[in-house]
């Protein structure tokens, strides 16, 4: 496999214009006669089909969910990114580019980054003439917040609501393509595999949710935008039914998967309950604009968070890193929460806890202004935990949040394997080994309107439309795997439920590829996956049957991907004998605690090929070139 | 605490479906009341039986996936609730509840408790949108809007699309969804420019899915997970009116 990443050449800023300058075209006339296939209809997956929709080509969009409306981006809280420097603060594309480039310590590739940061513009203006209700300053004119790891305000945000309003403006266009029947939708249909041809991706096989139909589409193109894998871990806070099927079953058919063990840890989310608990949700990192994060200096200190007088606090954050304090980028925020809990200082009937308190911030604001900024948050922590946090602090806890990890992409956005795309959260490119605030929503959109529109077309010039008929024989084979796979899941007949095994797979994962990682555990971890990936095979009970609407059964074959998947993480972790952003391997570390990169030798994007079952993949480096910026070690102090 | 539940068992949209009881031991108040039936779920799947199909995804109040009828009530009668965000801290020791799905013309039953909601895409679909294609907006800041407007448009926008307002309706009318569109949009200076075209529209498809009428009583807004209020509807019959007058 050779991985080619097509960066374009010439100075870092020119790069994009001059690609788009120099890709082929498709005639206006001759879109039409190009099939596209999306699969995901969050804000990468929505914008990218409706985009497509738009030029003339035939898109056909899937999702598992009813409506396209609910795909996972739905969830997203706090903010979009952009580089417009309406609040004069000193914000530029460069300085977008540079903190992005910088939060992700340093593993990111620079000319992908650059892009992002140019196009952040285009998106807002973009997304304001759909009528995506931003926030506005009493003017009229748009308002901003700050976010992690930013020194300036360039977040845009809809209350606390930000991630349903893109998406529905996404989710807008795409219905207005559906109406015009340029696009056809196909909710409550999984993608099971990709089919390719000739070693080209020309479609996929799908499962019909509601009859359990098995069958094929052939498209020119398929563009997976399938979102992360987070839940791996079991808990996160992403939705119940993210998965990194679509992503895996393309590395099995040879696609590189990149960088799986980049994974991020949120520092505000409401703690675990108890056992019962089937997911974590996440309180918007926004909250840290005005609430400061402490714990009590005395270990196993249980009184009440208002007994507890000010100098018998640590305000940790702000004590170690005072630059940046309670707005330390997550990675970091994260680690110094489980070192003060490792310490016996979590709070909280568990332990693992801190406080994130708005004491002072309603003494200078007021509480009106409180709940304008952050009402919904505040309803929501009462609504799970019966608190009320205008009056006492709330407890947060980190939990994994996002996945910088994906499929492996070129500059284009195109997979190693011809014709399949990859955008948002299910690709690699943008974030390196940590992902700054606000900035997962800006990668989706930019990926979806404005990257792939160009970049496909790019592919399709030259080429004749291919179409091959879901007849070829290449699609049957699929199929007909496909089929044996899930009569295999449901002949098992075991004694154990689907998601005592995902639950139990979560625990290895948190425990040993975690917030904080190291070679004994990596290796402890790599052994109990496959005996209990053994075990699932042998002692999973999926009841019912596959011709009908059968939950078991999806969730069967997502956690038996994860199975495979959680061992490809570590191995990842494994080999990554340094610490990068949220990456961190306990035997890597400066004296005062922080990562310790190694940039001599990972200064590279592990690009993993698949060698068939059982057999270890092989690691092909993509080495991180860095024209434009030094790289530095990351401070925050 | 024990609780005992009937729960509405419905093995396709063709087959009969009847109120199976189970019980619910050993809940925790903690739990939220999905939460509560994975638990269940968890039961009955050891016991070699079907789990309880229900719809759920984000379980934090957003997606508009989950979509149950509790004790008669869409999404289970606390305001500003969607049923992810139902905790059983609101339930007693040996309490019976009963659990239904959204039950309307327009939405048919699909199993259990799982409905097919995708009329609400197809209204969306005849005009719920502003007609930009991608490329060549104005800059952001182009067109200051008044915070008012768009904030009152915010709380149209909010709404998930989950349905509650039809199945709390006695006519199955799905207004408050439309009229939550419609205003949000209309509100905009965006959107004003085909507010006439949107209205009549969505209003056509709503008609055409065999939504029922409104008569303003008020149940959709008292089950609205998102607190829509019902003066919207007021603001969509004015644009309605005025757009029918106007004969586009
Ligand atoms: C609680 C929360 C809050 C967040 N807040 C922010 C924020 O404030 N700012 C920010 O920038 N980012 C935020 N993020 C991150 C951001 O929301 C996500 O990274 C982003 O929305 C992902 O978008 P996506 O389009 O890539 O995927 P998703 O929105 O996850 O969409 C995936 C789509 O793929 C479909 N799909 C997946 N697999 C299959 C399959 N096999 N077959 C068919 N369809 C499939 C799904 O149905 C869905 O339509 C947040 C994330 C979470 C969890």
């Amino acid at each position: 496999m050779t991985l080619d990443a097509k960066i374009p050449s010439g100075p870092l800023e020119k790069k994009w214009d001059r690609h788009r300058l120099e890709m082929k075209l498709v005639n206006p006339a001759n879109k039409r006669k190009f099939d596209v296939i999306v699969v995901g209809s969050g804000l990468a997956g929505a914008s990218a089909a409706a985009s497509l929709g738009e030029l003339g080509y035939n898109v056909k969009c899937f999702c598992f969910q009813d409506s396209p409306r609910r795909a996972h981006s739905i969830a997203a809280q706090g903010g979009i990114n952009a580089a417009k420097n309406y609040q004069n603060d000193g914000d530029s594309i460069y300085r977008l580019f540079y903190d992005t480039i910088k939060g992700g310590d340093f593993r990111a590739r620079e000319a992908n980054v650059y892009r992002l940061a140019q196009l952040s513009v285009n998106i807002i203006d973009q997304c304001v003439a759909q009528g995506v209700p931003f926030a506005r300053e009493y003017g009229g004119l748009l308002a901003n917040r700050s976010f992690g790891g930013a020194q300036v305000s360039r977040t845009f945000y809809a209350r606390g609501q930000t991630g349903q309003q893109l998406l529905l403006g996404a989710y807008q266009a795409l219905c207005r393509q559906i109406g015009i029947g340029k696009v056809q939708m196909f909710p409550r249909t999984e993608m099971l595999d990709v089919v390719l041809v000739d070693g080209q991706a020309k479609g996929i096989v799908v499962r019909n949710l509601v009859t359990g139909e098995i069958s094929s589409h052939a498209a020119d193109a398929v563009v997976l935008a399938t979102g992360g894998y987070g839940n791996v871990f079991y808990l996160s806070t992403n939705a119940r039914a993210c998965n990194v099927t679509a992503i895996y079953r393309a590395y099995k058919k040879g696609a590189a998967f990149a960088n799986p063990c980049f994974t991020q840890i949120h520092p505000t989310c409401i703690p675990v309950s108890g056992d019962h608990q089937s997911k974590l949700t996440l309180m918007s990192e926004s909250l840290r604009n005005d609430g400061r994060v402490w714990v009590p200096k005395k270990k196993g200190d249980k009184r009440a968070a208002h007994e507890i007088a000010e100098p018998e606090r640590d305000y940790y954050l702000e004590r170690k890193y005072p630059s940046y304090g309670n707005l330390a980028p997550r990675d970091i925020s994260s680690r110094a929460a489980k070192e003060v809990c490792d310490e016996g200082r979590g709070v909280g009937s568990s332990g693992l806890g801190v406080y994130l308190d708005f004491a002072d911030a309603i003494r200078r604001l007021g509480e009106a202004t409180i709940r304008e900024r952050y009402g919904n948050l505040f309803d929501m922590y009462q609504t799970i935990t019966g608190e009320n946090a205008y009056a006492m602090p709330m407890r947060i806890y980190p939990a994994v949040h996002y996945t910088m990890g994906g499929l492996w992409v070129d500059y284009n956005l195109m997979s190693n394997i011809p014709g399949l795309f990859v955008l948002g959260e299910a690709n690699f490119s943008d974030h390196g080994a940590n992902r700054l605030g606000a900035s997962a929503l800006m990668q989706g959109l930019a990926d979806g309107y404005f990257i792939l529109p160009y970049t496909i077309g790019q592919y399709f010039a030259g080429a004749k439309p291919l179409k091959p008929p879901a007849s070829r024989p290449e699609f049957k084979k699929v199929e007909e795997e496909t089929k044996a796979r899930t009569q295999q899941l449901l002949s098992v007949r075991g004694k154990r439920t689907v998601t005592s095994f995902h639950r139990e797979l979560g625990k290895i994962m948190w425990d040993y590829c975690g917030m904080a990682r190291n070679e004994a555990g990596l290796k402890e971890a790599l052994r109990r996956i496959p005996e209990l990936r053994r075990e699932y095979w042998h002692n999973v009970n999926v009841t019912g049957e596959n011709q009908e609407l059968n939950q078991a059964l999806e969730q069967a074959g997502r956690v038996a991907d994860y199975m495979e998947f959680a061992e490809l993480m570590c191995s990842d972790a494994l080999m990554r004998r340094e610490s990068c952003g949220g990456h961190f391997r306990t035997e890597f570390q400066t004296e005062e605690g922080e990562a310790l990169r190694d940039d001599a030798n990972f200064s590279f994007a592990a690009a993993w090929e698949y060698q068939g079952p059982d057999k270890p993949p092989v690691l092909h480096k993509e080495p991180l070139a860095y024209e434009e910026v030094k790289m530095s070690q990351r401070s925050y102090k | 605490m024990n609780l005992t539940l009937k729960v509405w068992r419905q093995k396709s949209g063709s087959s009969r479906g009847q109120f199976v009881e189970y019980q619910a031991k050993d809940v925790i108040p903690d739990m939220s009341f999905l939460e509560m039936l994975d638990v269940v779920n968890e039961g009955l799947i050891s016991g070699g039986e079907d789990p309880i199909v229900f719809d759920s995804d984000c379980r934090e109040g957003i997606c508009g996936m989950c979509s149950l009828v509790i004790n008669g009530i869409a999404h289970g009668g606390h305001r500003g609730t969607a049923t992810c965000q139902l905790h059983m801290r609101h339930f007693n020791d040996g309490d019976t509840i009963t659990i239904e799905p959204w039950r309307a013309k327009a939405f048919p039953i699909i199993k259990d408790l799982v409905v097919d909601r995708s009329a609400f895409d197809r209204i969306i679909q005849a005009g719920g949108f502003v007609s930009v294609s991608t490329g060549g907006a104005p800059d952001g800041n182009a067109i200051p809007i008044p915070k008012e407007a768009q904030e009152l448009s915010m709380d149209a926008a909010a709404c998930i699309g989950c349905g509650a307002c039809v199945a709390a309706c006695k006519n199955a009318s799905a207004m408050l969804f439309v009229a939550a569109k419609v205003s949000h949009l209309g509100l905009l200076p965006q959107g004003k420019v085909e507010k006439d075209r949107r209205v009549l529209r969505m209003v056509a498809a709503m008609d055409h899915e065999g939504f029922g009428g409104c008569t303003v009583t008020g149940s959709c807004e008292a089950v609205c997970p998102k607190e829509i209020s019902l003066d919207f509807i007021g603001l969509m019959n004015r644009e309605y009116l005025g757009a029918s007058l106007k004969g586009s």
